[in-house]
Parts: structure tokens; C-alpha cells; sequence
């Protein structure tokens, strides 16, 4: 497959699918290379679909997700002993592994849903933040076992995403609330909790997602209420931030806003650090953010 | 433990003017002990006595340091001839001391002190003959030797007076919260082989090194000690009707214990001790000793490549990434690694600058300093005290680690902690570069349970004017003034952002994960 053919086919799912996430798109892509590589050795076929993943990472889309999907996948499919007698059977291999990860994902946001769920309680009242497919689909799990909540969304600019995350919750039959994000700190004294999903989880055990989590973060800490991070596994990418700073360039900004002068760019993404988090809801189970690079160290080293 | 001997000797006259003190209000207080006919009561300061005490805990507890006072004595005889006579001599001194300070008649004095022992034990006695009989035998066999030996020679008496005194002496600068340390470094006295067992010139070469701080840090004691190791391999042969590693595991260990006598062994030192033991254990035993000779000394090439030199670069490159153009980077201490890694930095041309944190007594900075100005990186010298005005400016801390331990604790350098604490009220990213083969199993959340004493004399030296004399100088004469010179201290996990291991960049709290995933050879 070609570069822009690549490009095309991760940016169709993305524009159609509302419900697939960057990550997910990234690994589907990933999978048609490798099914239709005409490659001949495994090496070949690394560099093959490390290509794929740089023209996915240039395009208009968090990189976050992206980062940590593909590698995880190219980590993933290559975990086995690939010392079969044909490159075709070790393809075949290859490929059987990337289904199995691919259905394991779907079946993540499920789970992670499901875990989550049970801390939403009757009358409680929950501020989240911009729009996350994960939270939203836990927020539907509470609704169909009958609990009644009330949900703040800050509408999150500069995309305004909170908003059709209101819509969303709206047609649950969920009363929520959009409140602007200057707003945080007006709001939190009189939530329960505050749920978040991520765009990606670091080794440290922070997170990086949309501007504003971390402001959102601090002000809970202050106000004592916890944080919880609603995040599939395949989030967690082997990066470690010591502060805003230190996250790299790509992941703040979109691939064409890195060429212009960043002094004057508004970052998209912010880094949460650990300790401001109270737990992660993830598809291996409700985690403390150190055991985030625990899971890491298992699958990497 | 001799160098301490050595300083009491030079301060010997101000000593014996405070042991005079001491022994005429002792002497005061035991008359008018003797005068009432109470039973003793349980007040420490008669402790001194080696028969006086009434309870059996009392008895115990006195019992130990008059043992650990003989082999003291003991030890250092055999092992120099030097601190020997210094030794004997400091004694006469004392004896002539005593005999100076006592008014009255010599005889009087004893008679009266028999009285009282006598009466004494009779007391005691009694107790014990309830509680148990062998105790009892002991205790008595005990005394009845003691007091065999009195009579033989009478200069004895004085001696035995004496050195349970002296121990005392030491004792009263014992800090309370660290007394189990000073036991601790009494204890290793006590094991340490004689000089003329058959312990490798180049590991008593080593070990003066040790004790005398001119190999410092954990990796330079670990690849020295290795170095040494693998001369002690080279030329070890093996004895009749022996197994080589068994002959040698012995010996080894002979000399591992006069090491640590020397010198606490750093955690490295553990670690590379381990390994090589489980080495040890998986040769068979058919090969030769040749062969057993050079798979050894190839396993502790392999160690110090892998394990060290290897993993310093590796870290050295992670670290890299996060150091970026225009930080000032502090740091504190001297740690190899640490310079390694900004000396690096340096040399991909990446624009830094450091500054430098000191702290008393070693000053162990000034040879980072040196070594970084050296190579053209721009550099700041502060001491620990001003830590607080150079912090805001501060973009990264760096620390060096002497172990790491298994909650995620960092024991470095006492004066580390300070620094992390100092950073992380600024919020200033602290990272601590650390290889794996520091890793310890050991739990500890603060520096008392386990450290190491360094010589207390050292804070004595002032560093600014070398002219004048130091007002701590006179120190050990006073009774109620302490120093303490710990050398190590523990940081917490929640201090520190990150740690860089040659693995990759870890929170603190994954480190028992890296524990579990280590194979056993280490």
C-alpha cells in the first residue's frame, strides 16, 4: 500500500466511524498492511508497517493514540517465535495475532465501561472533561441499570468538543450541564467525582489528553475530589514526561502547526501527572497510576 | 575502629582530666551507696561496676561490652603493632592516672570495694537462684575468674576498672537513636580474621583503601572490590583434600569479612558478591582449576562490562533526552554516573549549565566541579545552605544513588534527601540515575535503621579557617556534646519524579518490578 492510500484509509475510518478511536483506526490500518504487504522477509514487512505509522502520525489526528496503538500492535504481533519454515505462514501468524489484538480492543471500552460503571452511584454528580468515548459509553452502562446522575461538561474549546458530548448524554436521558471551562473551579465543590478519559497513559502513570485535564486535575486535588481516568490499555505508550515541557513537540501540536512558530500555538494536549490521579479504570482492572508501568515493564521488557 | 583508638590517644590528656572527673564521682557515689544499706537501685551510672548490678538484664547488658572491650583489645594488637603500643601505653597512662587521683590508701579503697561486691552478689543471688541455675554457674564462674585474675596480679584490677570505663567513654557520644550501628561496627571488629591468616595482600591493600575513603562511591568499590576478587581467583591454589570452590568460597569469605571490617560493604558490593557466589554454584565439579580460574575471572569481566560500564551508557543515552537546550541542571555531591552522563550531553553539543550542591565533611563536589570544569562546562559551586536561594533558577536535579531500594526508597549520600525535599518544593523535576545492579531487597523508609557511621572526627575539621583552631576540636570532654557523621540517607519515592535505570525511565514505586524481572544471578 502506498503512502496517501494508507493516509486515506486510517482518515475514511476516522471521518465515518464516529465511534472508532484514532488508536483503533491506527490499528486497523495497520492490520490491511499487513494483509496486503507484498513484503518478502520480516524485516521488510517491520519496515513496511513502520512507514504505514509515520504517514499516520503525519496526518491531522491526535499522534497520542496513534503512537502508543502501533506500537503496542507491531510489539504485540511480534511476541511469538516467528521462526517458521515460509514467510507466508509466519505472516499468516502475524496477521491471526493482529485479528486476536484487534478483538481484544473492541472488547476493551466494554470493560473498562463496565468497571467504572459500578462508581457511578444513584444521585451522584460527575464533571468531565471534552469529549471521551470510554466515559460515555460507562455513563450509558449507569443509565441502563437505573441510576440517576447528573453530569457537568465543560465544553472544552477550542474544538468545542464538550458539546456534542452533552448531545450525547443528553439522548441517554442523562441531565447534564455544559459549563465553560474557565468554570472548572466554580463547579467542583459541587460534584462528586470527576471522570476523564485519555488520550494516552505515560509510564510515570499520568496521562496525556485534551487541554485542560491537568487545570481540571489540580483544581480536584485542591477541592479533595478524586480523579478517575477511564483508559483502554492500548493507551499506554512508553514515554515518560517530567513536566509540560518535556512532552514532546508532536503530541501537543497537529503535524501542520509544528511547522509555524510554536511560541505563538495553543497546545491541544496537556500532561496530568500521577499523583493528581486517584485511580485508572482500564480493560486489565482499576489500577493505581504506578501500576501502569508495572503492566508496562511485563509487556516490554 | 583503630583510627578512633589512634585520635583517643593524641587526645589523651584532656581525656584523662575527664576520666578523673568521672572516676572521683563515681567513687563518691558508690560510698554513699556503700553507707546506705539498700539493695543497689537500677541507676545506670553504677554499671560501671562490673559485679554491681541486681537484675539479670542489668548483669546481661553489662556483661557484653566487657567482652567486647577484651577482644578489642585483642584485635588490634594482633592486626598492628602500631595502635598496639599506643594501646599499652594509652592504659598506662590511665593506671598511673588512677593511682594519682586516689587520696586515700590503696588497700582501703579495696577492701571497701570487696565489701560491696560481696554484699552485692550475695543479693543477687538470691534473685537468682530462683530463676535459673545455669545462669547462675555461669555468672559465678564468670566472677570467680575475674576475680582469680585479681588477685593474681593487682595491676590487673586497675586494668579491668579501666577498660570497662573506657568503653564507657566512647560510649557516652553514642547518639541513642544510632546505638545499634555503633554495635554494629563493634561487632565487625570482633569477626575480623587475624592479619597473619591467609588473606590476599591486594584485598588488606583494598581494605585500607576502604577505611581510608580513597576509593569512594558505590561503582568504584564495586569494580575494585571485583578487580580484587579476581586477583585473589588468580592466585588462589587449592588446599589437599579440597574442593576449589568450596577452598575458595572459605577464603573468600575471610576476606569479605576483614572488608567489611575495613568498611561497611556498599550494596553493590552485595550484589556482585551474590553473583559471583551463584557463579560458583553452577560450575561442575569436574573442571579444572584452571578452567573453574578463568570462567571466574571471565564472569567478573562480564559483570563489571555488562552490569556497569554497559549500563552507564545506556543510561547515560535515556538520560540524554531529557536534557534540552538551556537547562541548568543541579546536582549534588560527586557521582560518576551523573558525571558521565552531563560530561555526554556535553559532548552532543547540547547548551546546559550546572550547578553544583556541597555539603560537609567530604566535600566529595569539589571533584565534580573540578572534573566538569575541566572538560569547559559552565558551573556553579554552592553549599547545601544555600540551597533554597539557587533552587528557582534550577530547571532539573540529578542525583547519583548508592542503592535503591525495593518500596522505592533512594539511599544516597547524606544530603541527598535535603536536595529532593528542596526540589520538590520548588517543583523542580528530580532524577535519579541509578543502574540495576544497586537495586537492594531491603525495605527502609527512614536513614536510622540501617546507615553507616562515618568517623565523627571529620566534622571537627572547619573548612573555611584552616589557621584557626576549631571550636569542636575538644569535643570528646565534654559529656554532653555529640557529633554524628552518618554517610548515607534514604529519599523517599515521592520525592523523586523519576528513576533511570539502563531498563528505561521508571516511576520509584516500579522498582520491586525490576526486582522480579532481574534473573536470580543477581
Amino acid at each position: 500500500m502506498e503512502k496517501e492510500e494508507i493516509c486515506q484509509y486510517f482518515n475514511g475510518i476516522i471521518k465515518n466511524e464516529k465511534d472508532v478511536s484514532a488508536g483503533m483506526a491506527a490499528i486497523r490500518t495497520l492490520l490491511k498492511v499487513l494483509q496486503y504487504s507484498k513484503s518478502e522477509t520480516v524485516q521488510e514487512l517491520r519496515y513496511c508497517l513502520q512507514n504505514a505509522i509515520d504517514a499516520m502520525r503525519s496526518t491531522e489526528n491526535p499522534v497520542t493514540a496513534i503512537a502508543s496503538g502501533s506500537e503496542l500492535f507491531l510489539r504485540f504481533i511480534t511476541l511469538t517465535a516467528l521462526d517458521t519454515p515460509t514467510f507466508a505462514e509466519c505472516r499468516g501468524i502475524m496477521l491471526h495475532r493482529g485479528n486476536m489484538f484487534y478483538e481484544k480492543l473492541v472488547a476493551a471500552r466494554g470493560k473498562v465501561a463496565k468497571v467504572a460503571a459500578h462508581f457511578i452511584k444513584d444521585g451522584s454528580k460527575i464533571l468531565t472533561h471534552s469529549k471521551s468515548r470510554v466515559v460515555l459509553r460507562a455513563m450509558k452502562g449507569a443509565v441502563e441499570s437505573n441510576k440517576i446522575f447528573e453530569v457537568y461538561v465543560t465544553c472544552s474549546s477550542p474544538d468545542n468538543s464538550g458539546e456534542e458530548m452533552c448531545q450525547n448524554l443528553r439522548k441517554l436521558g442523562v441531565s447534564c450541564t455544559l459549563i465553560l471551562d474557565s468554570a472548572m473551579g466554580y463547579v467542583m465543590e459541587q460534584v462528586d467525582m470527576v471522570m476523564v478519559g485519555a488520550e494516552g497513559v505515560a509510564e510515570s502513570g499520568g496521562i496525556i489528553n485534551k487541554i485542560g485535564t491537568y487545570t481540571l486535575a489540580m483544581c480536584a486535588k485542591e477541592v479533595k475530589k478524586p480523579f478517575y481516568v477511564l483508559t483502554e490499555s492500548f493507551k499506554f505508550s512508553r514515554i515518560y514526561p517530567l513536566n509540560q515541557v518535556d512532552l514532546p513537540n508532536e503530541f501537543k501540536y497537529t503535524a501542520s502547526t509544528l511547522k509555524k512558530d510554536l511560541q505563538k500555538e495553543h497546545p491541544l494536549v496537556d500532561y496530568t501527572p500521577p499523583h493528581y490521579i486517584s485511580l485508572l479504570f482500564t480493560d486489565l482492572g482499576i489500577l493505581t497510576p504506578s501500576a501502569v508501568s508495572d503492566e508496562l515493564i511485563k509487556l516490554y521488557l | 575502629m583503630t583510627n578512633k583508638k589512634g585520635n583517643i590517644s593524641e587526645k589523651s590528656r584532656e581525656e584523662i582530666k575527664a576520666e578523673r572527673e568521672a572516676k572521683k564521682a563515681a567513687k563518691a557515689h558508690a560510698k554513699a551507696k556503700a553507707k546506705s544499706t539498700k539493695i543497689p537501685d537500677k541507676d545506670p551510672s553504677n554499671n560501671n561496676k562490673s559485679t554491681s548490678s541486681n537484675s539479670i538484664k542489668n548483669r546481661t547488658s553489662n556483661d557484653t561490652p566487657e567482652t567486647v572491650t577484651n577482644k578489642n583489645i585483642e584485635s588490634p594488637n594482633k592486626i598492628s603493632v602500631i595502635t598496639k603500643t599506643s594501646n599499652t601505653c594509652e592504659k598506662d597512662e590511665k593506671i598511673v592516672s588512677e593511682v594519682s587521683s586516689e587520696g586515700k590508701s590503696k588497700a582501703e579503697l579495696r577492701a571497701e570495694r570487696r565489701a560491696k561486691q560481696e554484699a552485692q552478689r550475695a543479693a543477687k543471688q538470691q534473685i537468682l537462684s530462683e530463676k535459673n541455675k545455669n545462669k547462675e554457674d555461669n555468672n559465678n564462674n564468670s566472677n570467680n575468674n575475674n576475680k582469680s585474675a585479681t588477685h593474681t596480679i593487682t595491676v590487673i584490677d586497675t586494668i579491668k576498672k579501666v577498660s570497662p570505663k573506657k568503653i564507657q567513654k566512647i560510649n557516652i557520644h553514642e547518639i541513642n537513636l544510632f546505638k545499634h550501628l555503633y554495635h554494629e561496627r563493634e561487632q565487625a571488629t570482633v569477626n575480623v580474621p587475624f592479619v597473619n591468616s591467609n588473606i590476599h595482600p591486594a584485598i588488606i591493600r583494598l581494605g585500607a583503601q576502604y577505611a581510608s575513603k580513597i576509593i569512594v562511591g558505590s561503582n568504584a568499590r564495586c569494580v575494585a572490590f571485583l578487580a580484587g576478587v579476581k586477583q585473589l581467583i588468580q592466585d588462589f591454589e587449592r588446599p589437599p583434600q579440597a574442593d576449589f570452590i568450596r577452598g575458595f568460597e572459605a577464603n573468600l569469605q575471610e576476606s569479605v569479612a576483614y572488608l567489611h571490617h575495613c568498611r561497611p560493604l556498599a550494596v553493590s558490593m552485595h550484589n556482585a558478591l551474590k553473583h559471583l557466589k551463584w557463579q560458583m554454584t553452577q560450575f561442575s565439579s569436574s573442571l579444572s582449576d584452571v578452567d573453574v580460574k578463568n570462567k571466574l575471572s571471565n564472569a567478573i569481566d562480564t559483570y563489571i562490562r555488562e552490569q556497569i560500564e554497559l549500563a552507564d551508557k545506556a543510561i547515560s543515552i535515556t538520560i540524554q533526552t531529557k536534557i534540552s537546550n538551556g537547562d541548568v541542571i543541579l546536582t549534588y555531591g560527586y557521582s560518576s554516573l551523573i558525571h558521565k552522563i552531563l560530561l555526554d550531553a556535553h559532548t552532543a553539543a547540547k547548551e546546559f549549565r550546572v550547578i553544583v550542591v556541597d555539603g560537609r565533611p567530604w566535600l566529595e563536589g569539589k571533584e565534580q566541579l573540578r572534573r566538569l570544569a575541566k572538560h569547559g562546562i559552565e558551573c556553579s559551586y554552592i553549599l547545601i545552605n544555600a540551597l533554597s536561594y539557587i533552587m528557582p533558577e534550577v530547571s532539573k536535579v540529578f542525583l547519583g544513588a548508592h542503592a535503591i531500594l525495593a518500596n522505592g526508597s533512594v539511599m544516597s549520600r547524606v544530603g541527598t534527601a535535603q536536595v529532593a525535599l528542596m526540589a520538590r518544593a520548588f517543583n523542580i523535576p528530580v532524577l535519579v540515575a541509578c543502574e540495576t545492579h544497586k537495586s537492594c531487597e531491603r525495605v527502609q523508609t527512614d536513614s536510622i535503621v540501617y546507615n553507616e557511621l562515618g568517623n565523627a572526627d571529620e566534622l571537627v575539621q572547619d573548612c573555611g579557617n584552616g589557621a584557626q583552631k576549631s571550636l569542636l576540636t575538644n569535643w570528646r570532654t565534654k559529656k554532653l556534646l555529640n557529633l554524628l557523621n552518618i554517610v548515607y540517607d534514604v529519599t523517599p519515592a515521592n520525592l523523586v519524579t523519576a528513576v533511570v535505570t539502563e531498563l528505561a525511565i521508571l516511576p520509584c514505586t516500579s522498582v520491586p518490578v525490576i526486582l522480579r524481572i532481574k534473573p536470580s544471578e543477581i
